[in-house]
């Protein structure tokens, strides 16, 4: 089965671009399972069930979003292949843009969209550096030269990526999208593969739902900032 | 990167026939040849953007007309395709304002280092002129994209387009909403080489094109080549717009009309 990891902020168009490429790779005879791993609450299932594609979504809860996907990485691949499907799509919430889900030797994708202000694609960091194609939506509410400028950032950040304007609301570009997706290598299982990036080592009391603040209330790995000299008058 | 900024020659293009809003069969694909200015004609709706939209985006039977793009008679293979996405087509649309957060002049150099321009800086810099000359209120380099208004926006637009984004292809829609002299806007943009594309509403523009498109229910209809009659009216609405012209000059310097 194929596999395809895809990243991207909050409302930037991650499950309508992916809905309308798995409906173009189902025309193809490519037939498309998406599970989609997220924090407290999506409709976005209901969206892939409308596009008649087999869909689990999960939320993390209290747990860090990208561990709760690492930990339950095996068992999504092993539901995607019980729905019969030639192609696993992972998509993630991606809300902290700290960490990247990417691994190695499966296609990593980044949506991002072109009214995220021209500093986002380099605080995005990992998911959109570790990213093997990266696709930019609401082109259309743009001009021409704000979507070339947008362009170059992005490929300062990421020299290798492929990188593909597409249109969520009209489905512009998603078929080229497909033909990529279709191009993913197929994998045997997930097991022994490694993340492009590593997570956050985060074990202090926080992890384990403190709510106060306060010096005396932290414990294990903490780290303070250095916010420089004291600002005195 | 190599090879996304390499110049690109192109003699013809072609639009297929496709199909209208509601679904029927459109009667006409369309030819453009270098060096010609087409016009597209129609109410509000009716279908011109979308017209446009195919032609920026390579159309290849994947947009909700079905129509599909050939460059000279061919239609372009999916990594041709890639490969001319940004360049082939250079666009003005509707759009009246900024989204990016940048100052003027950062932004116009950035553009013009990821256009690899040879100078960067006196390409910019030129921009900004132009710009400045076509809008009716002058701004500075260090002004805010986002701040500027709808006419120095469009100014703006229009200036990068026409001295930036070096494409064989032009797409303009509707010019004379923004705000700025739109014959000297479109002096600035047609350059003898290029297939020049218009949608528009403004009789002066449409009948300054060779030929117009008529745009209805998202089909063409019709295909109408300039007649010596309309070029004579073209002189004579031109001569009332210089009139207008000076009117509203007068009125807006607070002088009484006589």
């Amino acid at each position: 089965m194929k596999l395809v990891t895809v990243a991207g902020p909050p409302s930037c168009g991650k499950t309508s671009v992916i809905a309308r490429a798995c409906g173009h790779l189902a025309q193809a005879g490519l037939n498309c399972a998406v599970i989609k791993f997220d924090c407290l609450q999506s409709r976005d299932g209901e969206l892939y069930k409308a596009a008649g594609v087999p869909v689990s979504v999960v939320f993390s809860g209290g747990l860090c979003p990208d561990h709760f996907f690492a930990t339950n990485l095996e068992e999504a691949f092993a539901w995607a292949q019980s729905t019969g499907a030639d192609c696993c799509v992972i998509e993630t919430a991606g809300l902290c843009n700290r960490c990247s889900p990417h691994l190695r030797g499966v296609l990593g994708v980044c949506v991002i969209d072109n009214l995220m202000g021209i500093d986002a694609p380099e605080k995005i960091g990992p998911m959109l550096r570790m990213a093997d194609l990266v696709v930019v939506t609401k082109g259309d509410l743009v001009s021409q030269a704000e979507r070339e400028v947008y362009r170059y950032r992005i490929r300062q950040m990421n020299k290798r990526a492929v990188i593909r304007n597409v249109n969520g609301l009209t489905g512009q570009g998603c078929l080229d999208l497909a033909a990529i997706l279709k191009e993913a290598p197929a994998v045997d299982g997930v097991t022994e593969m490694k993340l492009r990036f590593s997570m956050p080592a985060a074990v202090c009391s926080y992890c384990l739902s403190e709510t106060r603040i306060g010096s005396r209330y932290q414990k294990g790995n903490v780290k303070k900032a250095d916010f420089g000299a004291r600002h005195d008058g | 990167m190599t090879g996304e900024n390499a110049i690109l020659s192109l003699r013809s293009m072609t639009l297929t026939a496709g199909r209208d809003k509601s679904g029927n069969p459109e009667a006409h694909g369309v030819d453009f040849r270098a060096g010609e200015v087409t016009a597209l004609l129609g109410p509000t709706g009716a279908g011109k953007s979308r017209f446009l939209s195919d032609i920026e985006s390579l159309a290849a039977a994947d947009t909700p007309t079905g129509r599909t793009l050939l460059l000279d008679g061919a239609a372009p293979t999916a990594d041709g395709r890639f490969a001319l996405q940004g360049r082939l087509v250079a666009q003005l649309t509707q759009n009246m304002n900024f989204v990016l957060d940048m100052k003027v002049m950062d932004f116009l150099r950035t553009h013009a280092l990821s256009r690899e321009a040879r100078d960067p800086d006196a390409v910019a810099r030129q921009v900004f002129e132009a710009a400045n000359e076509l809008a009716g209120e002058a701004f500075g380099p260090d002004a805010q994209l986002t701040q500027l208004s709808g006419g120095q926006s469009r100014a703006l637009m229009i200036a990068d387009t026409a001295l930036l984004s070096w494409s064989p292809v032009l797409l303009i829609d509707e010019i004379e909403n923004a705000g700025v002299d739109k014959r000297r806007a479109l002096e600035l943009l047609v350059k003898s080489d290029k297939i020049v594309v218009m949608a528009t509403h403004d009789p002066v523009l449409a009948l300054s094109a060779h030929r117009r498109l008529v745009i209805r229910h998202g089909a063409v209809q019709a295909v109408l080549a300039r007649t010596d009659e309309e070029q004579a009216v073209l002189a004579r609405l031109r001569d009332m717009e210089e009139e207008i012209s000076g009117y509203r000059t007068k009125l807006r310097a607070g002088e009484a009309l006589t």
